[in-house]
Formats: structure tokens, C-alpha cells, sequence
């Protein structure tokens, strides 16, 4: 797998700038981020920690494109995308992002080969095709034994694993990660974590993820605090 | 992007039909029971559709040229025989014949079958969709007391040529005193198509106007053919005028007309069995759409999880509705396709419906009714997929 040429000519390839979220609750007006500005290298392993309720999956999920910013913009790969349409959203996203869920988000009706070859469907590969990818996606997370096992069949690694087959399977920009490890023991976590850097640092890929583990953001290259909407480089007192 | 290039052509269908089978097989009783339910009520769609064309045998083959005339009271009132040659006088009449009720039981009342003395060669020449041998027509000439059965009636006794069949009538005694007729079978006919009813005896006027007791120059109602459809309403309206102020006036309508009229004796058949199926698919409506609301509400991470991949709003509806659609499709081809299977197999009431089969019109509409229902069973989850926002539908899993 190879890194797309889809940054910006600073090496930047996320830039978040002014980034305001807020939330209607009744009459109440909740802030989750406030004039946030992040910029993130392609290439680049960066962990976003905080405590619960900072906003830490909101400004994934701003990044990754599944909601959209009150204020300010989101460039990816120099685009704007707080300005496009949902339709296009989703295209861009089923082009450049890859999504790894904390609880794996797989369909259980469905095989780990079939999981993995769903964002294939919105591309116009053929089924030969999409069987080759999945087969090489499958082989990268080191799961290409146990390709028909059905969700339920697999250990809670080996479905994190699935998943992260899955998000890349389709070769995007940018990997997100929410909490890939929280819902895993410590061995099957630290295996979830080794697959990430090698994805990082063998593929080129560029990663965030969201945790609150130390142990976790140990292995990105950067790690950001988000605190009350604000970013800082320094762990929070 | 390599990728998203079109290279080949592919279907929504083709390429989806395992995510959509898979989601249907999800909860597999829930989608067995919504599938046995759905096929329950297209087997009945089925079977009542048999049944109301079997009730309203005669309207679909009833000649666009023949117009039936019988008393104005009431059609067991009797009309003089002397009518059809007044009525032959009429411009743009054709010809004329008569038939007349003859009420007989044979063997047993549960037995029920019509039979009517009509003169065989003007009867034969006025329903060409009765179709006889010619050998078997000419027997029939040749035997005074000769009549032709329908295959249907002569399977059901089984009954074949030169049988000797007695029969009681219910209303015409003959000149002995007694009501026990006999007729010899003189030839077994078939229909032109389905729709004919194959269930009646014909026998000779001849015989029947010798032989019986009283009415005699008395016939139960005629048919009448014109010469150009066209002019049926104006004709009819010239042959009661032609009887008016005579003790036997007449009515005449079309033998369409004629035949919903008889028909409409049971009840309003249509209005029944859409009533039927009303009940029937509201029901349905309600079953299938409650499993395909449950079936979507459990999956609304799964849905956060396809549109965060890319699927967009329009995806995730198409994919909800074809799963209704295939869930309807299942049901609705095996319901269908069993009705035709048994329908085919004959008339469960042992051949007292004068015809028994499931016309292709009927199978047409059902199809018509299986994408209807899938359309409204998947059309509001599949609705509220499409609404649900990415963010909030992973926070739910």
C-alpha cells in the first residue's frame, strides 16, 4: 500500500483552523471546542488525549468528515471539507478516510472477508478485484486465516483487527482511530497498537487516534491534550 | 483515482444482494414467520381470485355481439317461442335461439349442475367457444333424447358417451306424471379457453317441449345475436318495445350485463374479496413493516458504521428498500407460485365452481401487490436510515 499525493504542498495534510462545535441542547448551547486550530503532517502517528467530555471524538469526527464545524473550516488534503454536500462528503470520505471504531463496528451477519470488502462496494472494482484487495488487506493485519470466521467467531483483537482491514482496505489518506484499544486487554491492545505503527511507519499512513492511554499515545509520534474545546501540547494537571 | 474508475458494469442488485441476504438472515424465525405470513396472504390473494373469477365465469367470455333477453319481471318467468322469429324480423338481428331452466337433480341435491333444453344446431351456432366433435354434434342430431355434457360435469360423474344419465327436475313434470328424465350422452364438450363453463348438460328442445307436462311453446330466455355491436343498446332497446304491452314483456341488456346480474345473486363478489384482501394486506402491511422497523432499529451502528465507510443517504435507503422488496418478493413468489401450483390441482369444493384457475391478470396484479408491499414496508425505516446522522448513530452502538 502506498501514500496518495494528496496533501498540501506544506506537508500539512489536515489543517483545522478556528474550529467552533456546538450543541443544542433544548435551550442550552453546549461548546465542545472553541477557536481550535490543529494541524497534522502527512506521515504523521498523532494521539489526541483528554478526559471524557472534551470533545476529543467530535474533533475526529470533524476531521473525518461525519459532522461539520459551527465555525471555522477543515482542510484535508487541501480541501475543504465543511463546505462540501453530504453527498459529496460521503464520497470523499469512501475515497480518503478510514474509519477504526472502539467497538469494531462490524456487521456480524456478515464474514470478516465480506466486512472487509464493504467500502469496496461503492468502488467499481470488479468481484475478482475486490477479492484480491481484501485478500491483501486481510494478510496486512495478519488475519488471512480466518477470512469466512463470522464476528462472533473471532476474538475481540481479531475483530479490531477486521476492522482496521477494513478501513484500509480501500488504500485512504488518513486513518482514524477512536479508541482502537478500549475495549481490548492489554496483550491484544498492544497487538492492535504494533499493527498501527507499522501502518504508520512501514505504509506511510497517516493516523489519528483518540485515546486516553498513555500506554497508547506512547506509540504515536505526537500526542495533543484536548481540554474544554482547547488544544494544548502539555498533559493536563 | 484508480479505484472509483468505472471499469465493468455491475448492479446495485449484484453487488449488494449478499449484504442485503445477510441482513435478512440476521434474526432468522423473525424473517421465517414475516416470509410464512406473507406467503399466507398472497396463497389466499390467490385462491380468491380463483374463486371470484370462478363466480363471474360467463362475464369474460361473454360475446360483445349477444344480447340476452328474458321477461321483465323476472327470469323465471317464462316468454313464448313465437318471440324469435319477431325477433329475427328486427334490423341488425342476426339470429335468435332460446334456452330454458330446467332445475334437475342427478343422484343427489348436493349435486348440483345446470341444465337447459336448447335447439342444438341454432345453440351450437350462437357460443362458438363451446367446442364439440363432430361426431359427437352429430349424434346429438341423430338422438332425440341425446345431450352434450361439459368435461367437467362428465369427469366429475364420469360420465362418458352413450351413458344413460337420469335426472330429477325440481320443476317440470313430464306427461306421465313423472319428473325423471333421462338423457343419453351423446358427446362430452370442451371450452375455447378456461374461462368457459364446462359444468352444464345441454339436451333437445325437441324432446323437452314433446315430453313435458305444461309451459309447453314456453322457453326461459333467448339469445339474441346482432350484427354490429356497435348498435347493441339501440337494439335492445327495439326488441322490449316490440313486446311492450304484451303480457310477456321483456328485458334485454348485454350477456355481459346478464351474467354480472346472476353473478351479483351470491353478493357483490368484487367488493367482497377486495374487502378480504384489504384486511388481509393491511394486516400484512402492519407485520412485515413492524419486522423491517425492529430489524433496522438494531442495526442504527451498523448504519453509522456503512455511511462513516461512504455510503451515502440514498445508499443506505436503496439498501433498506430492496431488503423490504426481496423479503415481499420471497413471500409473494412462493404465496403466488403455491396458489398456481394448488389452483391448478382443482376445485377444492369438488367442481361446484364452474371454473377453477388463477388468470394471468390475477398473477400480474399480485406481482404488482408484492413490490407495493415491499415498497410500503421498507419505505419509513428505510426513510429513518437514511435521516440518521453519522455521529449520532455511532454514539448508539
Amino acid at each position: 500500500m502506498s501514500e496518495r499525493k494528496s496533501g498540501a504542498g506544506d506537508g500539512v495534510l489536515v489543517r483545522a483552523g478556528g474550529v467552533d462545535k456546538v450543541y443544542k441542547r433544548g435551550s442550552e448551547s453546549v461548546h465542545v471546542l472553541a477557536e481550535l486550530d490543529l494541524e497534522v503532517r502527512q506521515g504523521e502517528f498523532l494521539a489526541l488525549m483528554g478526559p471524557s467530555g472534551s470533545g476529543k471524538s467530535t474533533l475526529l469526527n470533524l476531521i473525518g468528515g461525519l459532522d461539520r464545524p459551527s465555525k471555522g473550516s477543515v482542510t484535508v488534503g487541501g480541501e475543504r471539507i465543511d463546505e462540501l454536500s453530504d453527498r459529496a462528503l460521503a464520497a470523499w470520505r469512501a475515497r480518503h478516510v478510514g474509519f477504526v471504531f472502539q467497538l469494531y463496528n462490524l456487521l456480524p451477519v456478515l464474514t470478516a472477508e465480506r466486512n472487509v470488502e464493504l467500502p469496496l462496494l461503492l468502488t467499481h472494482l470488479s468481484k475478482g478485484e475486490r477479492r484480491k484487495h481484501v485478500a491483501t488487506a486481510l494478510s496486512v493485519v495478519g488475519l488471512a486465516h480466518r477470512t469466512r470466521h463470522y464476528p462472533p467467531q473471532l476474538s475481540g483483537g481479531e475483530q479490531q483487527r477486521v476492522g482496521i482491514a477494513r478501513a484500509i482496505v480501500t488504500d485512504p489518506t488518513l486513518l482514524l482511530c477512536d479508541e482502537p484499544t478500549g475495549d481490548l486487554d492489554r496483550k491484544a491492545g498492544d497487538e492492535i497498537l504494533d499493527l498501527l505503527q507499522a501502518l504508520n511507519r512501514q505504509h506511510g499512513k497517516t493516523i489519528i487516534m483518540v485515546t486516553h492511554d498513555p500506554h497508547a499515545s506512547a506509540r504515536a509520534n505526537r500526542t495533543v491534550y484536548l481540554n474544554k474545546g482547547q488544544l494544548s501540547n502539555e498533559p493536563i494537571a | 483515482m484508480e479505484l472509483y474508475r468505472p471499469r465493468r458494469f455491475e448492479t446495485f442488485l449484484m453487488k449488494f444482494l449478499p449484504l442485503i441476504w445477510a441482513n435478512l438472515k440476521r434474526r432468522k424465525l423473525r424473517t421465517l414467520l414475516t416470509l410464512l405470513s406473507i406467503l399466507v396472504a398472497f396463497l389466499l390473494f390467490g385462491y380468491l381470485c380463483a374463486i371470484k373469477e370462478a363466480l363471474n365465469a360467463g362475464v369474460s367470455v361473454a360475446g360483445a355481439d349477444r344480447l340476452v333477453v328474458r321477461h321483465r319481471v323476472s327470469i323465471i318467468q317464462l316468454l313464448p317461442e313465437t318471440y324469435k322469429a319477431r325477433m329475427e324480423k328486427i334490423p341488425g338481428v342476426a339470429s335468435a335461439t332460446h334456452q330454458t331452466w330446467f332445475g334437475g337433480i342427478y343422484q343427489d341435491p348436493r349435486n348440483f349442475f345446470p341444465q337447459m333444453p336448447v335447439v342444438p344446431e341454432e345453440f351450437l351456432a350462437m357460443y362458438p367457444e363451446i367446442i364439440l366433435a363432430p361426431e359427437a354434434k352429430q349424434r346429438w342430431l341423430e338422438t332425440r333424447t341425446g345431450a352434450i355434457v361439459g368435461r367437467k360435469t362428465a369427469e366429475r360423474f364420469k360420465w362418458k358417451v352413450g351413458d344413460r344419465v337420469p335426472i330429477q327436475s325440481t320443476i317440470w313434470a313430464k306427461k306421465d306424471g313423472k319428473r325423471l328424465w333421462e338423457f343419453d350422452v351423446a358427446g362430452i364438450f370442451d371450452g375455447r379457453d378456461k374461462a368457459v363453463d364446462t359444468t352444464p348438460l345441454y339436451f333437445r328442445y325437441d324432446y323437452f317441449q314433446e315430453s313435458r307436462a305444461f309451459g309447453s311453446g314456453q322457453v326461459g330466455w333467448y339469445a339474441i345475436r346482432v350484427k354490429d355491436p356497435a348498435q347493441s343498446a339501440a337494439i335492445a332497446g327495439q326488441v322490449d318495445e316490440e313486446f311492450a304491452n304484451s303480457p310477456a314483456e321483456t328485458k334485454t341488456e348485454t350477456e355481459g350485463a346478464f351474467v354480472q346480474a346472476f353473478a351479483k345473486q351470491v353478493g357483490d363478489i368484487a367488493l367482497i374479496t377486495a374487502a378480504i384482501l384489504s384486511a388481509v394486506f393491511f394486516t400484512i402491511l402492519l407485520v412485515a413493516g413492524n419486522t423491517m422497523m425492529q430489524s433496522v432499529r438494531e442495526r442504527t451502528g451498523e448504519v453509522g458504521a456503512l455511511k462513516a465507510m461512504g455510503f451515502t443517504h440514498g445508499r443506505v435507503l436503496g439498501l433498506v428498500l430492496a431488503e423490504s422488496c426481496l423479503l415481499s418478493g420471497l413471500g409473494g413468489a412462493l404465496g403466488l407460485g403455491l396458489a398456481t401450483l394448488l389452483i391448478s390441482r382443482g376445485d377444492p369444493t369438488g367442481s361446484l365452481l364452474p371454473t377453477f384457475h388463477l388468470p394471468a391478470r390475477d398473477v400480474l396484479i399480485g406481482c404488482v401487490f408484492v413490490v407495493g408491499l415491499g415498497v410500503a414496508t421498507g419505505v419509513f425505516p428505510a426513510v429513518q436510515a437514511m435521516r440518521l446522522r453519522v455521529a449520532d448513530a455511532l454514539r448508539r452502538m
